[in-house]
């Protein structure tokens, strides 16, 4: 079984880290920031390889202009931003100058959703999934821990073309440290398996949705838990084969319920097996101000709050 | 070749824009005709490039950040002989390698896929960038067009540019002064362009982009020794060398029906004649 251990590390601190030790051996990693390198992380990139680090100012639809250019130069250009600037203020940049004509660009994007916290609603981008795979040929990820972040950034390194990467601000516990764990583009994960309900997440939610499916497990309820790192493409055979089983899927998600994760199981299970759905995640409104763990349960995003909502819509 | 050896191509490629845009029944003739001579110039004079070896990584590179003056991009492409001068008639039809606005990954030759107004000198300055980082002396060039400087992220990139001291870099404003609007100057000025470049920390030089000879000095003046990125400001006649087009904006974007065409391109084979005699 998969235990949910006590270190907690930020994933935007996995991605900093990652990029510093990636970027010994890949020569061309270039690494791109709109002035905000010391709360992305890759100010520790910066360190290790100033040469082959960009500070573009505050200036985000530049900044990617600016790494589409290097691509087609040969580099590999990771821009990094918040979330709500790497998907949002430049999204026409990302799809006209990165996306349509197809070029090896990586976005790092840092303090998505809702546990940016105290920065309130400007700042706490639920959007960016959405967005970001309406994009052809992107590829979408939201690493769930430290370990599984630093798998992404390397995965997303040895393919070809555009990839978006989203990561967190607050701190989140550690559970890919399990023997056997794999990383690959495209591939969900089974952490748990059961036979009443699926229960697919991604992101920050996956350790959450373990913890509620213990306590659906005392409500006499076999939740089976998916780790959906890949938003897109997403894993439509593992989608379908679990729901073949439990016959109902939950999704679990840091951001709206429109577009992200939630949408993407739809659309498979709409065409493929239509089947029950209940989306969890942010309902269609903005976020507010507060510490990350207060956002979380006010918006019933924690375990418990989350067995409730589960077992309620099971009945 | 010499300036008169220039005009020559230059309006060959006109009649090449005027035939790709009548082909299609749609396209942008006005501002592809006041960069003829710049596009004929960099192809034809300037740039280290190679039609048999397009993607060599040591070429200069062209940004046509004013992506919908493409036929004008296209025809010089042809002309220089990256494919067909007959493909042209392809333009903007299902299908075809010459989209409505450039793309890197369907024309050979296209640098950058490019169009939506604002983008490509930031594309520009990373490729700029590029040669830097890896001590490359390629250079790189970026037409953008006076109406689309009124865009924002031009000057995120040209305070990037000035800043970076990218002095491998050269933004070539053309200056018909007409947007789809009306004037440039009436829509929302964008004047002084001098001023604003150089504020930017860009060497600027303003020519008559319509004559060789001042582009020729406007490239030497790019090559003199300095720290900073070049801006040529050049004053261009919209729709030049077609008469009825002539600072006409209502030529920004529309196709000549068969009469046009027709007296198009008589009048560009006169301008031929006349040139070649």
């Amino acid at each position: 079984m998969v235990k949910i251990s006590d270190t907690k590390i930020a994933t935007r601190e996995s991605y900093g880290k990652a990029l510093a030790e990636l970027g010994k051996d890949y020569e061309n990693l270039i690494v791109l920031d709109a002035d905000l390198a010391g709360a992305t992380k890759t100010s520790v990139f910066k360190k290790a390889f100033p040469d082959r680090h960009i500070d573009c100012g505050i200036a985000e639809a530049d900044m990617t202009g600016i790494a589409a250019g290097l691509a087609t130069c040969g580099k590999i250009p990771f821009i990094s931003s918040f979330a709500m600037f790497a998907s949002g203020r430049n999204f026409e940049q990302v799809r006209n100058s990165i996306g349509y004509p197809h070029l090896n660009v990586k976005i790092g994007a840092t303090h998505a959703g809702i546990t940016v916290g105290e920065d309130g609603a400007t700042h706490q981008c639920l959007e960016d999934l959405s967005l970001m795979r309406s994009i052809p040929g992107m590829t979408v990820i939201v690493p769930s821990d430290d370990i599984e972040a630093k798998a992404a950034v390397k995965a997303v390194l040895d393919m070809e073309g555009p990839a978006y990467l989203r990561f967190g601000r607050a701190a989140s516990p550690v559970f890919n440290d399990y023997e056997g764990y794999k990383f690959e583009i495209g591939k969900g994960i089974v952490l748990r398996e059961g036979k009443d309900v699926t229960l697919f997440a991604t992101g920050f939610m996956v350790a959450e949705s373990l913890k509620a499916a213990e306590l659906l497990a005392n409500e006499g309820i076999d939740a089976e838990v998916i780790n959906i790192h890949t938003i897109k493409p997403i894993d439509k055979d593992l989608v379908i084969k679990s729901v073949s089983k439990t016959k109902k899927a939950v999704t679990l998600e840091e951001h709206s319920v429109i577009g992200g994760l939630g949408s993407s199981v739809c659309e498979v299970l709409s065409e493929s097996l239509p089947s029950p759905v209940l989306r969890i995640g942010i309902n269609d409104e903005f976020g507010q101000s507060g510490t990350a763990a207060a956002l979380v349960e006010h918006y019933g995003l924690n375990s418990e709050a989350l067995c409730s909502k589960i077992k309620a819509w099971l009945k | 070749m010499n300036n008169n050896e220039l005009a020559i191509m230059a309006t060959k490629v006109r009649k090449g824009i005027v035939t790709a845009v009548y082909s299609a029944s749609s396209g942008h003739p006005g501002g592809s005709l006041s960069a003829a001579d710049m596009y004929t110039y960099l192809y034809f004079e300037r740039m280290n490039i190679d039609p048999k070896n397009p993607d060599d990584p040591n070429r200069d590179r062209f940004v046509l950040s004013k992506g919908h003056t493409s036929p004008g991009l296209y025809s010089t492409l042809a002309n220089r002989g990256y494919f067909d001068v007959e493909e042209l008639t392809t333009f903007r039809k299902l299908g075809t390698r010459l989209q409505g606005h450039p793309c890197m990954n369907e024309t050979p030759g296209v640098d950058m896929s490019s169009g939506s107004l604002g983008q490509g000198l930031s594309v520009a300055a990373g490729m700029a960038l590029a040669a830097k980082l890896d001590n490359k002396d390629y250079k790189v060039y970026c037409l953008c067009g006076d109406g689309e400087i009124q865009e924002g992220q031009i000057w995120e990139a040209a305070m990037f540019s000035g800043a970076n001291k990218l002095n491998n870099l050269t933004v070539i404003v053309d200056n018909n002064g007409l947007q789809i609007d009306g004037p440039v100057a009436d829509v929302c000025s964008v004047y002084p362009i001098e001023d604003k470049f150089k504020a930017f920390n860009f060497n600027v030089i303003t020519i008559n982009g319509n004559d060789m000879e001042d582009i020729r000095k406007a490239f030497a003046f790019a090559d003199e020794p300095s720290d900073k990125p070049t801006c040529i400001v050049m004053k261009t006649t919209k729709g030049k060398g077609v008469s009825f087009m002539e600072n006409q904006v209502g030529w920004h974007g529309t196709a000549p029906n068969k009469e046009q065409y027709e007296q198009a391109i008589a009048e560009l084979d006169e301008q031929l004649k006349s040139l070649e005699a």
